[in-house]
């Protein structure tokens, strides 16, 4: 006979079971992810055709007036699709940054009164923002063929490893701010203002290179390395640095378990403070 | 192994009391503090450190320790504020014990409220599936009772309707109906049995009952629904500030209560009371009942005079209180409102009191059974909640002539509102 046993004590510490209870719970988070979608796309009219909209009219902006008016260099490709192949890793970066760290309060009412491993609800976030990706890269894709540019073989596979750092890099970051804004809800008024000086100092609207010899200082966020590959990869501005990518991994990684870490601390303690 | 199937052992939970003010904390606010005082918030910190600290402690829970076997349904029964929800919280994961050790020998489900995680913008159907999934059913065991929970329900036409247009029975039915289909080994359910129309309620309890009885499932409930609890449950646990005072049959563990929980009558001096709401400027200091003769009672007859005395004491000096309605209502055990007196309704003018005083509600013509009632009393001055003690005083009420022709209602046994009333023979 299999009946799980479980034991309740004071205190868990992280343990691989973690990573098995959240496998038992999949399908949890299948319908989390279900529901965010369902509901956003519910109450307006032009529904999913949103996550196309909203990358592709700030590219247009975008184009106008930094890459038209203000001259900024694209590193050689056109400025439409050299911005907007940033912007598509930046707002799945911003979006799930935000949606993570506010994951917790929005679902307090379940998290009262139902048990699940609470990573479920950032996790379920992230995702929600990736199917967002997909759908906006369908833009991409038309760019791809407007201006004639066919992926390398290595452009497609590195595109997932650059998601993953991007998915590594959010829900690290956003795990730790999602644990703080339990306690302190100041969290929900700095993070847009935090994304929007983020957005300065990563490469999305210029190319890296305009830093000169201080873009090293950019390195340092792993979403320089994400969205320079991306380019190099997509559309080959340069080559492909592959120090640069294992830097913003092991920048990623590190933010991973340091906001999993805090996360885990607090976590028991969610339903006693929220 | 043993046989039990839930051991809890020594399981207790402190809260610390740290912020009065409730709610969040800003980080703004304790960047601030810091930033004013660095000296003192090191001072805190090092106490802290080093345990020297005084924290408001509160414990919700203290040493509670008990074995249920399985296929075994107990409840349990306590006043608000004993612990109750806690334990069961604990028992589901929700918040983690601060000492001691549960160990659960199968799947746990928990229902400690209706329809949690409901989308108002999702449809039924919709609502099924992520309710279901949220109280730990597979997808497969949703479609297979798809149909069933739909029946159960009574909302065939309506599947495709978002929740929001839900009328409030409906909503509740819907909630309830994926609940009871769940089937974990052991099921812990708080008081949610309360909403819902009565049919509806009878209609869940007969699933609870239909379902322990052939499956042998596990359930601990929790309710004040004494009527609900003698019915389904073999055996029952009392809880008092933070205590399991009674384990036991439960026509046992009801009379416990009843005499000695449910009241809090050991603790004579009601100034006492720690579990008052309001501003508390204004208290309560004492509830006395009296017959039409003046002299102070525990039971009454039906029928008879009874007054209802409130003394309170201002804690600002000796100034009037202004613009001030005094509330009494009654409940019978189960915990049902029967009825509320208050100035409000009775006088026209708000009240001008003294600082200190007493003032007396008369009920002529008590329209009481037979059982026992539970009093409480609230205070309001300019509209404000000064004191407000819920079950501050019980009383019992014998059999009496309410309705003057000498014949004693022997219709309902149990506590019951009586009217006067007449039959005309046209």
């Amino acid at each position: 006979m299999t009946t799980p046993t479980t034991v309740i004590r004071p205190k868990k510490i992280f343990s691989f079971s973690d990573i098995k209870e959240i496998w038992q719970y999949r399908e949890l988070l299948y319908f989390f992810t279900w529901r965010d979608l369902k509901v956003r796309y519910k109450q307006t009219a032009i529904g999913v055709l949103w996550s196309l909209f909203q990358p592709f009219i700030t590219m247009v902006v975008f184009s106008v007036f930094f890459g038209g008016l203000a001259q900024i260099p694209s590193n050689g490709a056109p400025y439409p699709i050299f911005v907007f192949v940033g912007l598509l890793f930046w707002q799945f970066f911003s979006g799930a940054l935000s949606e993570t760290s506010g994951s917790l309060i929005v679902n307090q009412a379940i998290i009262t009164k139902v048990y699940f491993p609470r990573l479920l609800l950032p996790i379920s976030s992230v995702i929600t923002k990736l199917v967002d990706f997909a759908i906006a890269s369908l833009i991409l894709v038309g760019m791809m063929i407007y201006y004639g540019y066919a992926p390398h073989l290595i452009g497609i596979v590195l595109i997932p490893i650059l998601l993953l750092i991007t998915f590594m890099t959010s829900i690290g970051l956003g795990l730790f701010l999602a644990a703080i804004n339990v306690k302190y809800r100041d969290v929900r008024y700095v993070l847009p203002f935090f994304i929007q000086m983020l957005l300065f100092v990563t490469p999305v609207i210029y190319p890296a290179s305009i830093a000169g010899k201080y873009s090293w200082i950019l390195a340092i966020n792993p979403m320089t390395g994400v969205i320079q590959s991306a380019r190099a990869a997509l559309l080959g501005t340069a080559p492909i640095n592959w120090l640069l990518i294992g830097l913003s991994f092991l920048a990623g990684l590190v933010l991973l378990i340091v906001g999993t870490y805090v996360f885990k601390k607090v976590e028991r303690y969610f339903a006693d403070i929220i | 192994m043993s046989n039990s199937i839930i051991e809890v052992k020594n399981i207790s939970k402190k809260y610390n009391i740290t912020h009065e003010r409730g709610g969040y904390i800003a980080l703004r606010d304790v960047l601030t503090n810091i930033a004013k005082s660095p000296f003192a918030f090191l001072k805190a910190k090092t106490k802290q450190a080093i345990g020297l600290e005084k924290k408001e402690e509160f414990w919700a829970l203290k040493n509670i320790n008990f074995d249920v076997k399985k296929g075994e349904i107990i409840g349990i029964i306590g006043r608000n504020g004993a612990g109750k929800s806690t334990l069961l919280k604990i028992l589901s994961q929700i918040t983690p014990p601060t000492e001691g050790e549960i160990t659960i020998r199968g799947r746990v489900g928990s229902l400690l409220e209706v329809g949690t995680g409901f989308h108002p913008e999702l449809t039924g159907r919709e609502n099924i599936f992520l309710n279901g999934a949220i109280l730990g059913m597979t997808k497969k065991e949703i479609v297979q009772k798809f149909d069933a929970i739909v029946k159960f329900a009574g909302i065939e036409k309506f599947l495709d309707t978002p929740a929001k247009r839900y009328s409030s029975g409906m909503y509740v039915r819907l909630a309830f109906s994926v609940a009871a289909h769940m089937e974990p080994d052991i099921l812990i359910v708080d008081e949610v049995l309360a909403v819902g129309d009565v049919e509806f309620q009878k209609k869940c309890l007969g699933k609870m009952e239909e379902v322990t009885k052939q499956e042998g499932r596990t359930i601990i409930f929790v309710s004040h629904n004494m009527a609900a609890i003698e019915r389904l449950c073999q055996k029952t646990a009392v809880m008092d500030n933070g205590q399991l005072v009674f384990l036991g049959k439960t026509s046992e563990a009801i009379q416990h209560y009843t005499q000695n929980v449910a009241v809090n009558t050991n603790a004579t001096n009601l100034i006492d009371r720690k579990d008052r709401k309001g501003n508390r400027n204004v208290l309560i200091t004492e509830i006395d009942l009296e017959n039409e003769s003046g002299e102070k009672i525990s039971t009454v007859r039906s029928g008879e005079t009874l007054t209802i005395t409130v003394a309170y004491k201002s804690k600002k000096g000796k100034e009037i209180l202004k613009n001030c309605q005094f509330t009494v209502s009654v409940k019978s055990l189960s915990g049902k409102q029967l009825f509320v007196c208050s100035s409000e309704l009775t006088n026209k003018q708000p009240l001008d009191m003294n600082s200190d005083g007493k003032i007396k509600c008369k009920i002529n013509n008590l329209p009481l059974g037979k059982g026992k009632y539970v009093l409480s009393a609230l205070i309001r001055v300019n509209k404000d909640i000064e004191d407000w003690i819920e079950d501050v005083a019980i009383f019992e009420v014998e059999n009496g002539d309410f309705y003057g022709t000498d014949v004693y209602s022997s219709y309902w046994e149990g506590e019951s509102v009586l009217v006067k009333h007449s039959w005309e023979n046209n």
